[in-house]
Parts: C-alpha cells; sequence; structure tokens
C-alpha cells in the first residue's frame, strides 16, 4: 500500500510541475513590482523550496503519525503552525540573502499577507490531500478484506450445504443392510456397494466442478435404488430427460437433495404407492428440472418451502447465481411441484 | 402366549424385529403395520403385550399415533435418529433401540420388558412422554384428533378456540367441534404462546380470531371472535391477552 501521495512518481512529477508553474507566478510578479531578475529568482526559489520542504515534512509526519481524532479544527490549527514556522524561516533567510536590503524587506512585509495565505493554502491542501488519501487507501484495504473474509465464508457455507447428509437416510440405510444380511446376503452386499458409491460422491465433489446431467442422473440412480430397497414396492420413479439435455451442466448434488425432499414428503403423506416424477429440459439456454411427489392436500396445508431440504436448496442456487427466483414450488390438487432452473454457463 | 405389534413403513425394519424375536417362542407376532392408521386399529382389535413402534412414519408419527390410543402399553421403540425424541425417552425411561440396532440391544430391551411388564407407573411415564414428545418442533404446527373411526389433522392455525370439557377439550374449527381427551394444561404448553391465549380457566383462545374485547363486569372482559363466538376473558387472561396484543 502506497502511504502518501508523492510515493507515485507520476504524482510527484504533476506537484513539481504545477511548482515550478507558482514560482513562475511568483517571480513574474516580483519582476512587475520593479525589482530585478536576481531578486525575484531568490525570493521566488527560497519561498517555495522552504513550500516544498514544508509539504514533504508534512506528508511524512503524517505517515508516520496518524492524529486519531482527524477532526478538521486539529489539522487546521497543524497547518497553522508550520505554516509560521515556514514564514518564518523564510524571511530570516531572505534578510540573510539579500544582505539586509531595506526596499526589498520593505515589499517582503507589505505582500506578508499574500505570502501567508498562499502558503498556508498550498500546507493546507497538502495537509488534506495526505488525509483523504490515507483513508481512502485503508477503505480500500477494508474492502478488500470485507470481500475476501465474504468469499470465504461462501465457500464454507456451499461446503456445509453440501455436506448435509440426511442421517435419518443413512441409519436407516445400515438398519435395512442388517436385516438384509441374514436372509439375504447377496442383496446386503450390493445395497453396500450403493450405499459406499453413493458416500463417497457426496464427499468428492467440489463446489466449482459442475457436472453433466447425464452424471447426475446417474448419481440420483445410486440414491433411488437404495431408497427402493428400503421402501419396497411403494416407491415408484419415473425419470424422463430428452437427449439435448445430456451434457447440460449443473452444479454437483443439487438434484440429489431435491428428490430426498419429495421422497419424503411423499412417503410420509400418502399412505400407499408413491410415484415420484423427475424431468429435465431446456429452455433459452437454461437448464429445468421438474420433481414431482404426491400429498395430502387435506392434512399437509401447502407450505412454501418445505422443511430444510428446499431451503438449503435456495441458498446454494443465490450463492452461485444471485438469484432467488431459480427455485420454485407450487401444489395442484395433491401433486407438489418443484422446479429449478440453472442458468447454463 | 404374549401378543406383539410391529407398527415401521419400512419393511426390512419389520423384518429384522421379527428375525430377533425368533428366539423369544412366547412372544406371537400378530399383525405388521405400515403406518398410524393401521396401527390404531391394530392396537384396538389385538390389545397386544408389546408394541414395537417407530416415530417417523406416513401421516401421522408415533407420538401422535400414541395419544389416540387410550389403553395402556408397553412400547419398545424403534428409530434412526431423532435428537429431540431421545430427550424425550430419556426423560422417561421407556426404553428405545436405535437403528440399527444389535441383537445384544434387543435382547436387553426384551430383558428389561419381561422383567417390568405394564404397570400404572408405567401408563403415567408414556403420557409424560407424549407431554415432551408434543412440544417436538413438527408436532407444534397441527393437533390430530379421532372421531369415530376417523383420525383427523386439524392444522393449529384452523382452530378457532379451545373449551375445557371436564375429562376432554373441545378443539373449536370452522369445521366443527372435536373432542380430545386431553387437559387444558397440555394445550397451554403445546401450543405456540404467541399464537394461542389462555383467557380464561376453561378457554384457550388464537388471538387473531379476535375481532372485539368488551367489558362485562368488574374486572372481567368478554372477547368476540370473527365466528361470532362469545367468550369469557378473566382478569389474569386479559393481562395476559394485554401483554400478547402487546397494548
Amino acid at each position: 500500500m502506497q502511504l502518501v501521495p508523492l510515493s507515485d512518481r507520476r504524482i510527484t512529477v504533476l506537484f513539481l510541475i504545477s511548482w515550478i508553474l507558482l514560482a513562475s507566478i511568483q517571480v513574474y510578479s516580483i519582476l512587475n513590482a520593479g525589482f530585478t531578475w536576481k531578486d525575484a529568482l531568490t525570493d521566488a526559489v527560497t519561498t517555495n523550496i522552504l513550500l516544498f520542504i514544508t509539504c514533504l515534512i508534512v506528508s511524512n509526519s503524517l505517515r508516520y503519525y496518524r492524529p486519531a481524532t482527524r477532526t478538521t479544527l486539529y489539522l487546521l490549527s497543524i497547518c497553522l503552525i508550520y505554516t509560521s514556522i515556514a514564514l518564518v524561516i523564510n524571511h530570516h533567510l531572505l534578510v540573510y540573502l539579500l544582505d539586509n536590503r531595506s526596499d526589498y524587506l520593505t515589499f517582503v512585509s507589505q505582500t506578508l499577507p499574500l505570502r501567508s495565505g498562499v502558503a498556508f493554502l498550498i500546507i493546507c491542501w497538502m495537509t488534506f490531500v495526505n488525509v483523504l488519501w490515507q483513508s481512502l487507501q485503508e477503505r480500500m484495504e477494508e474492502d478488500k478484506r470485507k470481500a475476501d473474509t465474504e468469499t470465504l465464508a461462501r465457500e464454507a457455507e456451499l461446503y456445509k450445504l453440501r455436506q448435509q447428509l440426511q442421517p435419518h437416510f443413512l441409519f436407516n440405510s445400515l438398519n435395512s443392510i442388517s436385516a438384509l444380511i441374514g436372509s439375504r446376503p447377496g442383496e446386503a452386499r450390493q445395497m453396500i456397494y450403493q450405499l459406499s458409491d453413493f458416500l463417497r460422491g457426496t464427499l468428492k465433489k467440489e463446489e466449482n466442478q459442475w457436472v453433466s446431467l447425464t452424471e447426475e442422473l446417474q448419481y440420483l440412480q445410486l440414491y433411488l435404488s437404495i431408497e427402493k430397497v428400503r421402501f419396497g414396492h411403494r416407491l415408484n420413479t419415473e425419470i424422463e430427460c430428452v437427449s439435448e439435455c445430456s451434457e447440460l451442466q449443473l452444479p454437483p448434488l443439487l438434484l440429489q437433495p431435491i428428490v430426498e425432499n419429495a421422497i419424503k414428503f411423499g412417503l410420509y403423506d400418502v399412505i400407499g404407492t408413491v410415484t415420484i416424477t423427475i424431468k429435465a429440459s431446456v429452455i433459452d439456454n437454461i437448464l429445468e428440472i421438474e420433481v414431482k411427489n404426491p400429498f395430502d392436500p387435506e392434512t399437509t396445508p401447502p407450505r412454501s418451502g418445505t422443511g430444510f431440504g428446499l431451503s438449503s436448496i435456495k441458498r446454494r442456487l443465490y450463492l452461485l447465481f444471485a438469484r432467488n427466483d431459480l427455485l420454485q414450488t407450487h401444489t395442484t390438487q395433491n401433486i407438489f411441484t418443484t422446479l429449478i432452473r440453472i442458468p447454463q454457463p | 402366549m404374549k401378543r406383539a405389534i410391529i407398527i415401521d413403513d419400512e419393511p426390512l425394519a419389520r423384518m429384522i424385529i421379527l428375525e430377533y424375536l425368533q428366539d423369544y417362542p412366547q412372544i406371537e407376532v400378530v399383525q405388521e403395520c405400515n403406518d398410524g392408521f393401521e396401527g390404531i386399529k391394530a392396537i384396538q382389535q389385538h390389545r397386544p403385550d408389546l408394541l414395537f413402534l417407530d416415530i417417523q412414519m406416513p401421516k401421522i408419527n408415533g407420538f401422535e399415533m400414541l395419544e389416540l390410543v387410550d389403553q395402556p402399553l408397553s412400547i419398545i421403540f424403534t428409530t434412526a435418529f431423532d435428537s429431540y425424541a431421545i430427550k424425550a425417552f430419556d426423560a422417561h425411561a421407556i426404553d428405545y433401540l436405535l437403528k440399527p440396532f444389535s441383537k445384544e440391544r434387543f435382547d436387553k430391551a426384551l430383558q428389561k420388558w419381561i422383567e417390568q411388564p405394564a404397570t400404572p407407573e408405567k401408563t403415567q411415564s408414556t403420557s409424560a412422554l407424549l407431554e415432551t414428545a408434543s412440544q417436538l418442533p413438527n408436532q407444534q404446527d397441527r393437533l390430530v384428533v379421532k372421531t369415530g373411526n376417523n383420525i383427523r389433522i386439524i392444522p393449529t392455525h384452523e382452530v378457532l378456540y379451545l373449551e375445557a370439557d371436564d375429562d376432554y377439550v373441545k378443539i373449536h374449527t370452522h369445521a366443527g367441534v372435536f373432542l380430545k381427551s386431553q387437559t387444558m394444561q397440555h394445550f397451554e404448553n403445546t401450543l405456540d404462546n404467541q399464537q394461542f391465549v389462555r383467557i380464561h380457566r376453561s378457554y384457550i383462545v388464537q388471538v387473531q380470531q379476535i375481532t372485539r374485547i368488551d367489558p362485562y363486569q368488574k374486572d372481567t372482559y368478554t372477547a368476540i371472535l370473527k365466528s361470532g363466538a362469545k367468550i369469557p376473558v378473566s382478569r389474569t387472561g386479559y393481562g395476559k391477552l394485554k401483554t400478547v396484543l402487546g397494548i
């Protein structure tokens, strides 16, 4: 970070040019008042070098010492002190350099209000530019830090949302395996493999590595086959995916929690066989996936966003796309529909 | 011969209990049920000595099903994972099996049951268990009642007011009045106290239903509901109502 504006070379050049301009104006004014070139140059050079040094001191002192209370009054009084010191030194230097020539010294005294005014303005300007510069730099740094923190928090949150493993699902699956081992060991073994593949899939996926719909559907099949072992004939699934969708991309593990929610909602609300339908289509380069499950409108008042499953999906879609309209739900008679839309990269 | 009923919505979960029970020839499983509705019928029909009950099931959960059963039961709960429910079991010392459970753990639970079959104390602890269970978050937004042979699930927002009636509580809704064998105290404890206020010893009312409160006698008032019903408000009830309404 640059602590003072003068540490930037371009600014320094600009600074020097304006200083030369200022000195020229002074020389011109003194010549106009009827003095010699020598007098004019001596005065202009001395005054401006002194002012320049004062400005450097101001700038550097603010670099190492930053007043905690940067009130205008406080800064103004600092400027006033610097100006007075500069003017006193300037006066003594001129007396020395011009051999006590009374005519010129009278001129100096006469123009003192103007000289002090200009000096004060320049020093004030320097001080405030420095202070503003510093707060700007601080603000920029803070913004950057905030942005970094937000990125980190976002990644952590996404990670957490992906890792939401439903303990119910895991323990019930283990219980089914335990039940199968005695009578149908082959099926038990099969289910262990499916469960392992499913769990591995949950662990290895990274947020920024999108997967194709085909891959995600394969993964979903694993999940569905486990659920079918658990619920037996009660669970039916229909998956419909047109060929132009199969290579479309979506964030990993987005579909499975929606289907899980639909199964939970469906199986726990309806007695008898439950059919879950999953339909993928593409509209305007946006992948649309629709998941439908039956429910009982008499016992389950239609609610917007049901339980943790959907709210975490909504949150994820928001974190990924900064949009809140990518997850929609609606009910028709006894069918609950969840629709997600994934804009394609 | 002791009769047992297994209530679980997963066939394999029932299967493993059946398998483990093969070592207990004195226990006969008279019925396996898929859900709470079947469960209630089976309990009334068979009056079992032992019940294996899952918590998470279609339509009504295990706790809600128990609320509708009047007879004392010996229950062994079987559940996958539910930290709230576990709290409820622990507090009231009824045995429970966490899925998946081993044969040894199963035997231990049965041993407990064999040593201490249902006693009046046990029944009391069942109601204490249900009291705790009804405060579970997923159970707070609805009431389950029985009308004849039908079971009705009433979302709490459809309840207008509750009225004490001897050992029962009358639940007034737009669809009619339902009776539930329960105490007013129970409803006062379990219903959302920002939504439902006990305005009188015998009345709990849903605050959104109140349109007007008129003075009645010294220190007492009458609340008039949207439905036109007039309900007495006691002095303490009026105080509570004022706190909830923020006046």
